[in-house]
């Protein structure tokens, strides 16, 4: 998981000394998925922003904010969770990121609390220098709690710029996460996201990741599955075309009996994208009754996509059910006929498949009005109406609301 | 309306059908059968428009345009329909997000509006009655996990949904108990029209006591060597194909 070029290239990018100047969030800010409510934690240019409390604490005892306030006020609570990188899993951009961070969030929720809305971190940067943002965001989440969190990656300026994010997750005996995040970076920007989660018993780790667009992503996922009958279920789709280059490392580790892990990432690469899906399960030797399933499909449109999958298990116990898949290939020909035979484009045709392929993965969202949002995403993306200029990811003011042809409902 | 004159289509060089003629008249309903591998399925194929077969001569007249000049999609947007005899599953398209993208398309193809949704959903529900859709098969995915009974009805759904001018249903019994094949018959038979016509490819004789035909055509060795009332079906069901055989290699047949 090493990554020495992109160390190299990191000095060539200046972290922004102090926050911007503060202006209202919603001047940056205006995500507004309806109905989802999201409590919003906004990052600017790598910086916390916030006009009243830096770090709040809910009425359920939930703290969320500044991740730097919080290691002032109440380091008892972040340190045990800070910096779980086993010493082989540390390369120097965590190292960076661990000396030299800007800000990031930290989310805390206690045991047998049970969020009723999702918490959102929105990073966006807005700067035409070469900017780097170093961003740590922790998160943790107590014994039977839950909760849902929405991360998005934006740019809404063109230009150069390096993020180096890593989120660290803590998941205690029966506690569950969704985590959802959305990426939508600029051809020249660099984004790393490391991102490490620890899982007790019976807690439920649920990743959904969309890339929308890159210049290079690079998203490490490390799941440790410490204790039995944990479970982690990681879904992926990224979407790239022209020089864009996508890359999905992932290590699934079944330190104990009874867990189950399963992995679906998928892709569409046009022009000369390219992407690589490292999908690595390890089960230790006592990981005994372990279910691990792996599954990367993707869909290449033109000869000089390129994409490198790499399915891995690596089993050490012997009483274990594990599945690995990769496909990598073209729409399906006699599906384009049939749809064509019925009167539809082939251009039309060629959208239903690829949208079909890749909306799989927006039905694992179980946030109902983030799934809407995020397929009406995936199908303005590969109608090739969603660009960079559509600011916030999420963003809702200069679109009506999204008006779904037919209710499926009544049918 | 279809006018087939002496096509010739072959399969990387093997020739398949060799000078097959044809003319259907709106209100007919036309059975083509004949054994195996004589070209049946080739023709369906060739006047759908699917890439892979070579027309080496001939011409196929739909109301006076040569749809070998046309794309797929086109040929069906001028009112051609194959009811196909494997459909494909296509997981992730519903069956209403089909329909709705098909018939708006077709429509614009005519210079007409498209169907608001509520409209669209009226169609729907009247056009599922035509092959008994009561469960909500229809926001399913296209075909995917369905029985071979319910790939056909969907089919005739599909059929009773575009409204097409000629129908060309490639074995659409085969597979079929009995009652999937009244269903789908019943549903042909509902569709039938003064100014459509449906041509019924089979194996069997079996669909057409269903389906009365108005004309058999029998097709062996990639040409229409025989053609007759529907009582023809019901002798080919008696003697097999071996007279036919015979006949033609004697030279008594076209």
């Amino acid at each position: 998981m090493k990554s020495p070029s992109y160390i190299e290239k990191i000095t060539q990018y200046q972290q922004q000394g102090t926050p911007d100047p503060y202006r209202p969030v919603e001047e940056y800010f205006q995500c507004q998925v309806r109905q989802m409510g999201s409590v919003m934690l906004p990052m600017l240019n790598g910086w916390f922003v916030q006009d009243a409390d830096e770090l709040a604490t809910y009425p359920n005892g939930v703290v969320a904010g500044s991740l730097k306030t919080a290691l002032k006020r109440c380091p008892e609570l972040v340190r045990p969770c800070l910096s779980r990188f086993a010493p082989e899993e540390r390369d120097e951009l965590i190292e960076s990121n661990e000396q030299q961070f800007n800000d990031g969030v930290f989310i805390y929720v206690p045991d047998d609390v049970k969020v009723e809305h999702p918490f959102q971190i929105v990073s966006l940067v807005n700067s035409r220098d070469n900017l780097l943002v170093q961003n740590r965001h922790v998160v943790r989440v107590g014994r039977n709690a839950s909760l849902s969190l929405i991360q998005c990656d934006d740019s809404i300026q063109s230009g150069s710029n390096f993020l180096n994010v890593v989120t660290e997750i803590s998941l205690s005996e029966n506690a569950t996460l969704h985590y959802y995040k959305t990426e939508n970076k600029e051809a020249d920007s660099i984004l790393f996201h490391h991102l490490l989660v620890n899982q007790e018993a019976y807690s439920l780790f649920l990743s959904n990741a969309i890339t929308f667009n890159a210049g290079y992503v690079g998203n490490h996922i490390r799941v440790n599955l410490n204790a039995p009958f944990a479970e982690t279920r990681l879904y992926g789709l990224y979407l790239v075309d022209k020089q864009q280059h996508c890359d999905n490392q992932i290590k699934v580790s079944h330190n104990a009996t009874d867990c189950k892990s399963f992995q679906l990432y998928k892709g569409i690469l046009d022009d000369e994208a390219k992407a690589g899906f490292h999908g690595h399960v390890v089960v230790q030797p006592d990981a005994q009754r372990t279910n691990a399933y792996q599954t990367n499909r993707n869909i290449l449109l033109t000869d000089k996509a390129v994409v490198n999958t790499k399915p891995f298990l690596e089993i050490y116990a012997d009483d274990v059910q594990c599945s690995h898949g990769a496909t990598v290939g073209q729409l399906d020909e006699e599906a384009l006929y049939y749809l064509r035979s019925r009167g539809i484009g082939e251009r039309s045709a060629r959208k239903l498949l690829m949208f079909a392929f890749a909306n799989e993965v927006c039905n694992y969202v179980e946030i109902p009005a983030l799934k809407d949002r995020l397929s009406d995403m995936v199908q303005r993306r590969l109608n090739g109406e969603l660009t960079i200029c559509d600011q916030c990811l999420l963003h809702n003011a200069n679109h009506s609301d999204i008006i779904f042809p037919i209710d499926e409902s009544k049918l | 309306m279809l006018k087939i004159e002496n096509l010739h289509v072959s399969i990387k060089e093997r020739e398949i059908l060799k000078g097959v003629n044809l003319e259907v008249k709106p209100g007919e309903v036309h059975a083509i059968m004949g054994p195996n591998g004589t070209g049946k399925s080739t023709l369906a194929s060739v006047i759908a428009g699917k890439e892979g077969y070579d027309v080496t001569d001939g011409n196929i007249f739909f109301n006076g345009k040569n749809l070998l000049n046309l794309s797929v999609e086109d040929r069906a947007r001028e009112g051609i329909f194959i009811g196909f005899q494997y459909p494909v599953e296509i997981p992730g398209v519903s069956i209403a997000n089909f329909m709705r993208t098909a018939l708006n398309e077709i429509r614009q193809y005519r210079g007409l509006d498209p169907l608001n949704g509520a409209q669209f959903l009226r169609l729907m529900n009247e056009k599922k009655k035509v092959v008994e859709l009561t469960e909500k098969l229809s926001n399913r995915s296209v075909n995917e996990g369905f029985s071979g009974g319910e790939k056909k009805r969907n089919e005739i759904f599909q059929m009773a949904m575009l409204e097409p001018k000629l129908a060309i249903l490639d074995e659409t019994d085969s597979g079929l108990d009995i009652d999937a094949l009244r269903i789908v018959a019943n549903g042909v038979n509902q569709l039938k029209r003064p100014d459509n016509a449906t041509i019924v490819i089979t194996h069997y004789q079996r669909l057409l006591d269903y389906i009365v035909p108005d004309v058999v055509h029998v097709l062996f060795e990639g040409k229409i060597v025989k053609s007759g009332p529907k009582e023809l079906a019901l002798e080919l069901e008696k003697r097999g194909y071996d007279w036919i055989k015979e006949e033609y290699e004697q030279g008594k047949l076209a």
